[in-house]
């Protein structure tokens, strides 16, 4: 019995060795969190319905996704990266430098960011400027003056009166996500940018300009609650005075227990993000490593499923998982753009 | 001894038996509280877990229309491939409910079923002409959603407009339900299919499979060099400043957080080696570097606990070193070794934090067939099913523990067998 297990737990293991190390036969996708639960639909349907194999997703964030994109050419490397930002300047220098020359950029839908409460509570109607007064670091002195001193604001109605007398507690991302950058970008820097001599600093200086109206206030009011998003909606059932900072997708599927924000008079719906009328919105992207087109099996085919009408068009399979679609004229020229896989010039 | 010395003794001793008490109910507690804590982790995982053992599914009278599936005289291979099978299935649906008649209500009608079921489908059909045109009651996965109203995880009470399942859809959900045509099953699903972005169509085998050749190549490389180093160390090695060092360092290899393993696999095997991404055969690798430490100490004590005498009498026979130690010491040892050895691969098979850094935190749908093919292993899947928003995953995730905390639980109760079994009191 004994060398019968021993001789099959060998045989099996050969079995993996003699299979040599060799040339990828599947395709390479890493990037962003918040396109992967997208990407893995488009990577499934692709992998079953058709003769190729069901690429590998790695979720990496953009940031973490880029650097591994940008690292070159070859089997090693990816060969799509996800992002829910634009590739960076920097980042597309750095992809130049590595011999990584052609890239495609397909832009595929937006998502929505939302501020989230528990079902039991009080629906909030914020504006971006009362979003900026609760979260930022520094912000203007309440008694109007043009000067800056650190956040005094402890509770919801000391901002504006019109809202509920709770303390400010607003659970979201780490630094490292990139629906902080987006957040930190559209609604911060978003109501940051309604005090006119704010704006006014960014031509003169750019820097100083981007401390303070990308700034998140460290005194506890700000709760980093990691990337699970699933946690920040547990912890908002458990706590209905508090906030959450997450994708349109998590309030569509946990609509039973969460209730997104109004921002701007606007609450996030479908239909409020796709037109733009809801203000935190942010597109998503991937990008593909045009000189990996034809040597690993499947890219052409992976792309063109993620960008066929069936999937990100309007009535797509990805719109059922959240992703608010591009308009139908926007889809047309992008698929069409894509087919060719057009190089990206900066 | 006076009669005062003895009723202070006797006091005294009072008192130290109230202590020893004291102490023992302290102990009980101490028990008690990790026990209390083992059940509440057990019965939230276990009441939260187990209804992703069983899947609903949905009867349909599918025909199989060739005019629907776009197959004509003399179809090839590839027509078969990218026939219209999600077409059968609408047009079954379309002739269960005909009172559905406008386009959006069709759509939420078709919604019912899993976007999986169209595989099924084709598997039934597979490829054979001369089905074509006939009629056959299938059973095909229902979606997430309608699993979970069937399971009592959406509260159908709520408004419509907070509900992800809508009026609609729970006036067909009943009247399948009335008619006998759903059905709830035995999650096969779960135990032989890989991930998926479906909570319907997802399961663990492609997990359990990456961490079966994971571990493998862990246990082929660590095992034997373990142990080969235990030997040296315990009965070869001079005590020296060198051999002192030694156990230092290996003694602090044991206590390294496993993240930094996984940093240097990602150096030294991914960046310098150029060997394959997310593949078992570098998980494996750095899951050695892990384990070693753990296998050298508890093999040093197995062999520090075969009793000197064993040796002497060997040697005395006129055995040789060599001998002494392969004939007498280590099959003596080997129990304890193996214990050893199975308590590190219980640890290798729980972590992780080192994979994440060898790309074997990835969506990977196929399952691997070899140690360089791209998988994943059990803990990384619990993890991203811990991520996914859809609500039929979180079933999914305890369940998936469920059966991690099984495999865990076999590799330890064989290791205690083993220990029961062949260990050596002297």
């Amino acid at each position: 019995m004994k060398k019968i297990l021993l001789s099959a737990v060998a045989a099996l293991a050969m079995g993996g060795m003699t299979q040599a190390v060799q040339a990828r036969d599947l395709v390479a996708v890493v990037g962003s969190s918040t396109v992967y639960p997208f990407a893995i639909v488009v990577a499934e349907n692709f992998g079953r319905t058709g003769p190729f194999k069901t690429p590998k997703i790695e979720s990496t964030g953009s940031g973490g996704g880029m650097k591994l994109f940008c690292e070159g050419l070859g089997v090693n490397t990816p060969d799509v990266t996800n992002a829910s930002r634009r590739m960076k300047m920097s980042e597309y220098e750095m992809c130049q430098e590595n011999g990584v020359k052609e890239i495609t950029e397909v832009l595929i839908g937006y998502d929505g960011i939302v501020l989230a409460n528990a079902r039991q509570s009080q629906q909030l109607d914020l504006s971006l400027r009362d979003i900026f007064l609760a979260l930022a670091k520094d912000v203007p002195n309440p008694d109007g003056s043009e000067e800056l001193v650190p956040n005094p604001y402890k509770t919801w109605n000391e901002i504006n009166k019109n809202l509920p007398k709770t303390e400010i507690e607003v659970m979201g991302p780490p630094p490292t996500s990139g629906t902080r950058d987006a957040f930190n970008e559209l609604a911060i820097e978003g109501g940051c940018k309604t005090f006119p001599w704010l704006k006014a600093i960014k031509s003169e200086d750019k820097n100083r300009y981007k401390a303070i109206c990308r700034s998140v206030r460290e005194d506890g009011a700000y709760v980093e609650a990691g990337e699970n998003d699933n946690l920040i909606v547990q912890k908002l059932e458990a706590n209905p005075d508090a906030l959450g900072v997450f994708g349109f997708s998590f309030l569509d599927q946990n609509a039973d227990k969460v209730q997104g924000s109004k921002i701007g008079g606007q609450a996030p719906t479908f239909d409020s993000i796709a037109t733009g009328d809801y203000p935190v919105s942010r597109p998503l992207y991937f990008y593909v490593k045009n000189a990996h087109v034809g040597k690993v099996p499947g890219i052409e085919g992976y792309v063109r499923e993620f960008v066929s009408a069936k999937a990100s068009g309007q009535e797509g399979y990805l719109t059922e998982k959240g992703l608010i679609p591009l308009s139908p004229k926007e889809h047309r020229e992008m698929e069409k753009s894509v087919r060719q896989f057009e190089s990206m010039n900066w | 001894m006076t009669k005062q010395s003895m009723s202070k003794v006797e006091a005294h001793l009072a008192r130290r038996y109230a202590r020893e008490k004291r102490f023992r109910f302290y102990g009980l507690l101490s028990v008690f509280v990790g026990f209390a804590f083992l059940v509440v982790l057990f019965t939230s995982i276990i009441s939260k877990g187990y209804t992703a053992f069983q899947q609903t599914y949905i009867q349909l009278d599918v025909t199989y229309d060739a005019d629907i599936l776009g197959l004509y005289d003399n179809p090839t291979e590839s027509d078969w491939l990218y026939a219209n099978y999600d077409g059968l299935i609408k047009a079954a649906l379309r002739e269960r409910f005909p009172e559905v008649t406008s386009r959006s209500e069709k759509r939420e009608l078709y919604k019912l079923v899993s976007s999986g079921a169209k595989f099924s489908v084709r598997d039934s059909l597979d490829n054979n002409e001369e089905l074509l045109g006939t009629t056959a009651t299938l059973w095909v996965l229902a979606d997430d959603d309608l699993d979970s109203v069937l399971k009592g995880h959406i509260d159908r009470t709520l408004p419509e407009a907070d509900r992800r399942v809508k009026d609609q859809h729970l006036v067909w959900i009943d009247s399948l339900v009335e008619n006998g045509e759903v059905e709830k099953r035995f999650n096969t699903v779960f135990f032989t299919h890989s991930a998926s972005a479906e909570p319907e169509q997802a399961g663990v085998w492609g997990a359990i499979k990456g961490s079966f050749f994971t571990l493998i190549v862990t246990l082929v490389l660590s095992f034997p060099v373990g142990v080969a180093a235990a030997v040296y160390l315990e009965e070869f090695a001079p005590q020296n400043r060198w051999t002192d060092l030694i156990e230092v360092n290996i003694n602090n290899l044991a206590a390294v957080p496993s993240i930094v393993f996984g940093l240097l696999g990602l150096a030294v095997f991914l960046n310098f080696m150029g060997l394959p991404r997310s593949a078992p055969l570098v998980g494996g690798l750095v899951l050695t570097l892990m384990t070693l430490p753990t296998i050298i100490i508890s093999s040093r004590a197995a062999l520090k606990a075969v009793p000197p005498s064993i040796r002497e009498a060997a040697l005395g026979m006129g055995a040789s070193r060599m001998q002494t130690i392969f004939h007498h010491v280590l099959p003596l040892a080997m129990p304890g070794m193996l214990t050893g050895t199975i308590i590190g691969m219980a640890q290798a098979l729980g972590e992780s934090a080192p994979l994440l850094m060898i790309g074997m935190v990835a969506f990977v749908a196929e399952v691997p067939q070899g140690i360089t093919d791209p998988a994943t292993v059990l803990p990384v899947q619990i993890f991203q099913w811990a991520d996914l928003p859809e609500r039929g995953f979180v079933e999914r995730t305890s369940a998936a523990i469920m059966v991690l905390l099984a495999f865990l639980i076999a590799m330890n109760a064989f290791a205690v067998y083993l220990r029961k079994r062949f260990e050596r009191r002297w």
